[in-house]
């Protein structure tokens, strides 16, 4: 596979949410708001792209009956890295995506990549793996979220949409998150099966 | 007056703020074991075990290594790896001991170092203040026991739900996960009335 299929892979082929269905908690949980799920993004990309750099590294010296705990320990580090930087620059955000900054350790799509990719691949070819990777995600993320937060909260980005519009609050809490989610896989398996 | 403290602790966990229908987490387990009511239990009753050791051993870690030697940073590394070593030793100890429960949950164990929601109960009991606090310990554990019957909860119920959508006329597309998203937030609603319920503190 060429370096750009590497990249563009996890966009709509192998996309984490959509199509392989892994990092569901993060993605329902934080799409409350866009500017949550950029954050996210970021936060998630910075240590997916690291663990994956890290993990390529280490690949021929990682006896093969530990390797998951040491994925475990390098990802945990990155997320540290993550959860300090943020209290220190970025409070609010912190305080707003809570504990699902720590839970970053255990998002099955890092270890997944970690484990699946970058355990077997070279550090380029994992960095790019992991970028795009990201860029999925973050893709489904802020689409979940666009949605939710213009008809839960009838705003995007602090601006407020519509004047005089009721909004729906179900659609920013749980419930909502599973609707709009069971939407979306539905418009994707009838995309897939007229492909067919 | 102190065990008001711990029935609302309970009844907040359990309910109000249910772990998978309104914090949305370990959404993992609850989609890929609710296919049989059978297997959701035993996923369930090993979920509410090692939640409720590993509030135990993380709350424990926490005040009386962390705290005094000034590593609170470390805290997600420390709590991961206490759980992925606490299901580990759980499941030697049950392969030993008990072996007619541990092929009951043995399949089911391994799955839950990467549950999110242990790792949430840990850190969500050292955000709650309960660190330090008068029987802090307790209300930790009670806390990580109320967060595995939440979770057993909504297992069992979707797993009820799925068995008959299996007998179930669905438009083809939305067989699947997409009409299991659908119920899940049907029940999400519901949970959702809950949260108006007034706890004595």
């Amino acid at each position: 596979m060429s370096m750009i299929a590497e990249f563009t892979k996890g966009i709509w082929k192998r996309n984490p949410i959509l199509i392989i269905g892994i990092g569901i908690c993060p993605t329902l949980a934080v799409s409350t708001s866009l500017s949550n799920a950029l954050w996210m993004t970021l936060a998630a990309t910075f240590v997916l792209v690291c663990s994956n750099i890290l993990v390529s590294m280490v690949k021929g010296i990682t006896p093969a009956h530990i390797r998951i705990p040491i994925f475990i320990t390098i990802i945990a580090t990155f997320v540290i890295i993550v959860e300090l930087t943020l209290k220190a620059y970025q409070p609010s955000v912190y305080s707003a995506l809570g504990i699902f900054i720590p839970l970053i350790v255990v998002n099955c799509i890092i270890l997944g990549r970690a484990e699946e990719f970058a355990s077997k691949n070279g550090i380029f070819a994992s960095i790019l793996d992991g970028l795009g990777m990201g860029l999925g995600f973050g893709l489904t993320l802020s689409l979940l979220a666009i949605i939710r937060e213009t008809i839960g909260a009838n705003k995007l980005l602090g601006y407020t949409l519509i004047k005089g519009y009721e909004p729906v609050g179900a659609m920013v809490a749980a419930p909502g998150a599973f609707f709009t989610l069971g939407l979306i896989l539905w418009g994707i398996n009838r995309i897939k099966a007229k492909g067919n | 007056m102190e065990s008001k403290i711990f029935i609302s602790i309970l009844l907040a966990t359990v309910l109000v703020n249910n772990y998978v229908l309104s914090q949305i987490l370990g959404l993992c387990p609850f989609l890929g074991v609710s296919k049989k009511t059978e297997t959701a239990l035993g996923m369930g009753l090993s979920v509410i075990f090692v939640m409720t050791i590993a509030s135990f051993f993380t709350h424990v870690v926490y005040q009386y290594l962390l705290i005094p030697f000034d590593l609170t940073y470390l805290r997600t590394l420390a709590f991961i790896l206490i759980i992925a070593s606490l299901v580990q030793l759980v499941e030697m100890i049950l392969n030993k001991t008990a072996p007619s429960l541990y092929q009951a949950l043995g399949i089911f164990l391994p799955l839950i170092t990467t549950n999110c929601a242990v790792l949430g109960v840990a850190v969500l009991n050292i955000d709650s203040g309960f660190v330090g606090s008068n029987l802090g310990l307790l209300k930790s554990v009670v806390q990580g026991f109320g967060a595995g019957v939440g979770f057993t909860l909504a297992l069992y119920l979707m797993a009820g739900i799925r068995e008959r959508l299996e007998l179930a006329d669905i438009p083809e597309n939305l067989k699947g996960l997409p009409i299991t998203f659908i119920c899940a937030g049907l029940m999400a609603l519901s949970f959702l009335g809950f949260s108006g319920m007034k706890l004595f503190k």
